[in-house]
Order: C-alpha cells, then sequence, then structure tokens
C-alpha cells in the first residue's frame, strides 16, 4: 500500500507561499505519491506557486472571517476526510497555526501527533520522523505505529524549497462546517509590529543580543551592528521575557529557528534552548565575558571579552570602511 | 469564576535530562517541579479570579509516582485544590492521551468558567496538549495569549503573532495557553507554603476516569532509533586584548560578508 497520498497544511503570507510551506511541499514530492495542499483561507493567490512546488490539488475552506483556525481548519479537514479523501500522512509546519490545526485535528481523528521534527522518512507503510532533543545533541527517530493519517509538524527550515516547475493546482472548496462550541474565538484586531530590514528567518546576517548587555538601551548596539551588515536583530529569551524587545525577535526552541549565514551572538549565554534556535547557522561568532559559556562551544570564532567594550569598536570600524 | 490550571510536575531543567534506554522516554525518576511555564497560567488564574470579585483556581496534572509536590507549589501561590492522576499504566503516553487524561480530569472537578495551560512544557515540548483538550472538552480555545482579561461572560486576549500579535474575543467558558511572561508569578509567602499542605488533592488513576487505551499501548508510536547528533566544532576562541573587534572584521572580509 505505501504512503501515496499527502497533504501539505499550507500557508499564505504577503501575497504568496510561505517559505515554510515551500520547504514542506518539496519534501512531500520524495515521499511517494500525490501531494494536495489544504489552505485555511482564500487559496486563489497561491494555487499557482502551490501548484509550481508539487501539490496538484490544493483544498481551500475559503476566507475564515476571523475565525481563529484551530477548530475551523481541522473541522473542514475532517469534513473532506470523512467525505471519503483520507489521506496517509499529513505534514504540518511548526508555527502557531500549524500546531493548532493538528492538535485539533489529532483528537477528531483520534491519532498521535509527532511535533518537533526535522526529518521524515517513509519506508513502505512506515512513516519515521526524526526530532532533536537535549538542545539538539540527541536524534530520536519515531515511527508511528496503528494505521493513517499519520500527523507530523516539522521545524522550519529542515528542508530544502525547490520549485517542481508544475502547473497550477485546482482549487477545490473544503468548507468550514458548523463548529458548535468549539468555534467562538475570533480575531477583532491585528497588529504588526513594525521591522525594517530583512525578516529574521530569512536574514544572511543575525545579530543577536542577550543578558550580557545589561540593559536594554544597550540593544541598541545589536541593532546598529545588524544594520551596518544589512541583517535582522535576533534576542535571546532572556530580554524577551524581561520585556526589552519584542516576541517576534527571539531566537530559539521557543522563538523563531534561524539558518543564517552569519550568527553573532553578543552577550548571549549559549542556553541549549537558544542554540537550538541557530546551531545550523554557517559561521557563528560569539562575543561573551564568561570563558565558560557554552556558546563558545559551537562558535567559529569566539571572543572572550566585554561586548560593551567589542561592540561599539566593531561598529566603528565597519562605520568607518563606508 | 472557576478557572482549572493545567499544571505539568518535571524534573528539575536544571539538571541534564536523560533518557531511559529501555524505553528510549524522559527519564521522571528523581524530583519534580513545578514547570515553569504553568507558574505563568497559575498565577494569571489567580489574577483572573481575584478581578472576577472571587472564586477558585483549581489544579489538574498528571504524574508518575503520586507525586504532588509541584502541585503544592501552586497550591502554596493560592490555588485551593488539586486533582492529580497518578498511575503507572500512564507511562509511555503521548499528548494525545495526556489531553485526554487531563480533559477527563477537567470534567472530574467540573464547573471551569476558564482552563488555563502553558503553551508547551519545558521538558516535552510537543506544544499541543492545551489545544487538544478544547477540542477534547468540546470548547472554543485561544492559545499563546500573551495577555488575557474577562468581560463578563468573554475573553479578551492578546494572542502571539508571527509577525507581532492578534486581538481576539472569545466566549466562556474556552480553554487559554498562555506565554511566559504574560504575568509576574507571584512567590508563595510563608502562610501560604503552610496553608498548602492541607489543601485537598484527589489522587485517581486513568481507569477511575475512564481514559483507556493510555500508556505505551496508546501511543501510536514507537521509538525506532536514538542517536547522537553530529557535534558542530568550537573553531578559534580569543580573549579580548581591546582589539578582538578587528579579528571579527577580517573573519567577516574572510567569508566575504563585507
Amino acid at each position: 500500500m505505501g504512503i501515496s497520498n499527502i497533504w501539505v497544511f499550507s500557508q499564505e503570507s504577503n501575497g504568496t507561499a510561505t517559505s515554510g510551506t515551500l520547504e514542506l511541499l518539496t519534501h512531500a514530492r520524495t515521499l511517494g505519491g500525490g501531494v494536495t495542499a489544504f489552505v485555511g483561507g482564500d487559496a486563489s493567490a497561491i494555487a499557482g506557486i502551490l501548484g509550481e512546488y508539487g501539490a496538484t490539488k490544493v483544498y481551500a475552506t475559503g476566507d475564515l472571517g476571523g475565525a481563529l483556525p484551530g477548530s475551523a481548519v481541522a473541522s473542514a479537514m475532517k469534513a473532506v476526510i470523512d467525505g471519503g479523501d483520507s489521506p496517509d500522512l499529513i505534514l504540518f509546519p511548526q508555527n502557531y497555526e500549524g500546531r493548532d490545526v493538528m492538535s485539533r485535528l489529532s483528537v477528531k481523528v483520534d491519532r498521535t501527533v509527532l511535533t518537533n521534527n526535522v526529518a521524515v522518512a517513509v519506508d513502505g507503510d512506515t512513516v519515521t520522523v526524526t526530532t532533536p532533543v537535549f538542545g539538539g545533541n540527541t536524534l530520536v527517530s519515531t515511527s508511528f505505529s496503528g494505521s493513517a493519517p499519520y500527523l507530523a509538524s516539522f521545524r522550519p527550515k529542515s528542508f530544502a524549497a525547490e520549485s517542481a516547475s508544475g502547473a497550477e493546482a485546482e482549487v477545490v472548496a473544503a468548507p468550514v462546517p458548523d463548529l458548535g462550541s468549539t468555534g467562538g474565538a475570533t480575531v477583532t484586531a491585528v497588529h504588526v509590529e513594525e521591522s525594517t530590514g530583512p525578516k529574521l528567518d530569512e536574514a544572511d546576517v543575525v545579530v543577536s543580543g542577550g543578558r550580557g548587555l545589561g540593559e536594554s538601551d544597550k540593544f541598541s548596539m545589536v541593532d546598529d551592528l545588524a544594520k551596518i551588515l544589512n541583517g535582522a536583530a535576533g534576542a535571546s529569551r532572556a530580554i524577551v521575557d524581561a520585556g526589552w524587545v519584542p516576541y517576534s525577535m527571539q531566537v530559539g526552541q521557543t522563538g523563531k529557528v534561524v539558518k543564517p549565514n552569519v550568527y553573532i551572538a553578543a552577550g548571549i549565554s549559549g542556553a541549549t534552548q537558544h542554540m537550538v534556535g541557530m546551531k545550523g547557522a554557517k559561521n557563528i561568532i560569539a562575543i561573551n565575558k564568561d570563558a565558560e559559556a557554552p556558546i563558545f562551544g559551537v562558535a567559529d570564532l569566539g571572543i572572550i571579552g566585554d561586548v560593551h567594550k567589542v561592540l561599539p569598536k566593531l561598529i566603528e570600524a565597519l562605520e568607518g570602511r563606508g | 469564576m472557576k478557572v482549572i490550571v493545567c499544571v505539568k510536575q518535571i524534573p528539575d531543567p536544571a539538571l541534564p535530562g536523560e533518557l531511559d534506554p529501555s524505553t528510549n522516554t524522559l527519564k521522571r525518576d528523581g524530583k519534580l517541579i513545578l514547570d515553569e511555564s504553568d507558574s505563568y497560567g497559575v498565577e494569571m488564574a489567580l489574577q483572573l479570579v481575584d478581578a472576577a470579585g472571587g472564586g477558585e483556581v483549581a489544579l489538574v496534572s498528571m504524574a508518575p509516582n503520586d507525586e504532588m509536590s509541584g502541585m503544592r507549589t501552586a497550591l502554596a501561590m493560592g490555588a485551593a485544590q488539586g486533582l492529580l492522576v497518578s498511575d503507572s499504566a500512564l507511562a509511555g503516553s503521548d499528548a494525545l492521551t495526556t489531553a485526554k487524561v487531563l480533559a477527563a480530569a477537567v470534567q472530574r472537578l467540573g464547573g471551569a468558567d476558564l482552563v488555563l495551560a502553558g503553551t508547551e512544557s519545558s521538558d516535552g515540548y510537543t506544544g499541543t496538549v492545551p489545544e487538544q483538550m478544547a477540542e477534547a472538552l468540546g470548547l472554543p480555545s485561544v492559545t499563546f495569549a500573551k495577555k488575557v482579561t474577562v468581560d463578563g461572560s468573554t475573553l479578551k486576549v492578546d494572542r502571539q503573532t508571527e509577525a507581532g500579535y492578534d486581538e481576539v474575543t472569545c466566549p466562556l467558558p474556552a480553554l487559554v495557553s498562555v506565554t511566559a511572561g504574560v504575568v509576574e508569578p507571584r512567590y508563595p509567602s510563608f502562610k501560604g507554603i503552610m496553608a498548602a499542605k492541607s489543601k485537598p488533592v484527589e489522587t485517581v488513576t486513568a481507569a477511575d476516569l475512564g481514559v483507556t487505551p493510555v500508556g505505551w499501548e496508546g501511543s501510536g508510536q514507537t521509538v525506532a532509533s536514538v542517536e547522537q547528533a553530529p557535534a558542530r566544532e568550537a573553531g578559534t576562541i580569543i580573549e579580548d586584548d581591546g582589539e578582538s573587534f578587528g579579528k571579527i572584521v577580517e573573519y567577516l572580509e574572510t567569508i566575504k560578508v563585507i
């Protein structure tokens, strides 16, 4: 039988499919069988790119009208499954929407979920996913037992995205059924935190600050350095929790996972939950006063020093180059 | 107002985690403490009950070996009572089973206007149990709440998003998962710690709650392998002598970033 029907929970951002969606579609193509995209919302703007990246069909709920996606999209998925199109495997992105939809669906179809994965392999009927634990030092591979559908979520940048030059996919309506008591949550206003420069999880250069900066004002050094290098500024959980910078800048297990060409960690000790978010960077530069800081275990260039002394000189030197 | 808070009791995160080699699951036989993520839920519940003019905060937890020390911490903060599900049959349970067990526990306590949980546990971080519980309970839910207020029978929540946050309304009863930092958790007072010793915590098994199958049998998964990840090796580490910034500039030049 094998795995022949794979769904990818697909998302839109700024008029096109998210990079996470394209990554999952690309990998789904390699697992054998047909790939279907499932969109919570109106898919007309992205049917083209979803098809290009390998989806042969797109289910779309249509505009959710402000309803939170968890119950709405999971219910729409369940209706399609009950209607006879039951996938063997559903790939979800490890983000807010993906988690919520997958969670609700798992209860509706009474199937387990495996989350935070970085790989998936199919061998006949067996689907095995791999997740890093203990700060990424240990990889645990788990196989689904029992019958399909298998529900799994994946960390950003687990796979590379590559066009299949496929044709635009057919969009099939998958309306949201009556949600009964579960559907009451509604978005009444959307707030976007202003940020200039490249997006944190897409930037080639990321400069991150941590508690070693001392006080929230000093984060401006991180901002300045990021700007000069045309990069994005990031933060450790410690300073996000302390309210110095918004959560959208958090890098780590419970923040964003970044894989830039260069990651500069200023005043960050390297708690395992932070390292999970940046260990994949090609080049890591760390500045920290503490010679024992775990971040030095992964840094390509480590400076044992005071960020208040090193950063200003570094910024000045870079500014001087014009 | 009655708020039920889900609390997890986990191995102390300050200690390195370990897998039990015979089962490849997290070892949970040492000291267990209240997951910091859940201290935010407990504090949020106490504040909401206070703002509503009174009521009760109750706890549910699933833990091995009748462990309740983490629950005592939450009781010391001000929760009134708890229901602990402890059962050796639950060993190896997955998130879905955990959600079903906790949902059954919430129903057994009864009367919740609001159910609170953290967004993910600090040891397992599967991150799905709260939303799975909401589905099992037939409740609407708002996850990743960074701010929560109750206005009569309506919740107003600021919900974290990738780009910032959304304002969300939701009717009660509902389930909400809260992010770290949503409120500042109080330190239990000495009086609170003393009082917690005599607050009631009922212990039940999965069978008492009618949840089956549980444990390994109900988990829908088997661990195939555990491997060490290829280690990233450290490069050059130098002490700042005032000129180390130059080394950074050099490095950036070498990799052609500047």
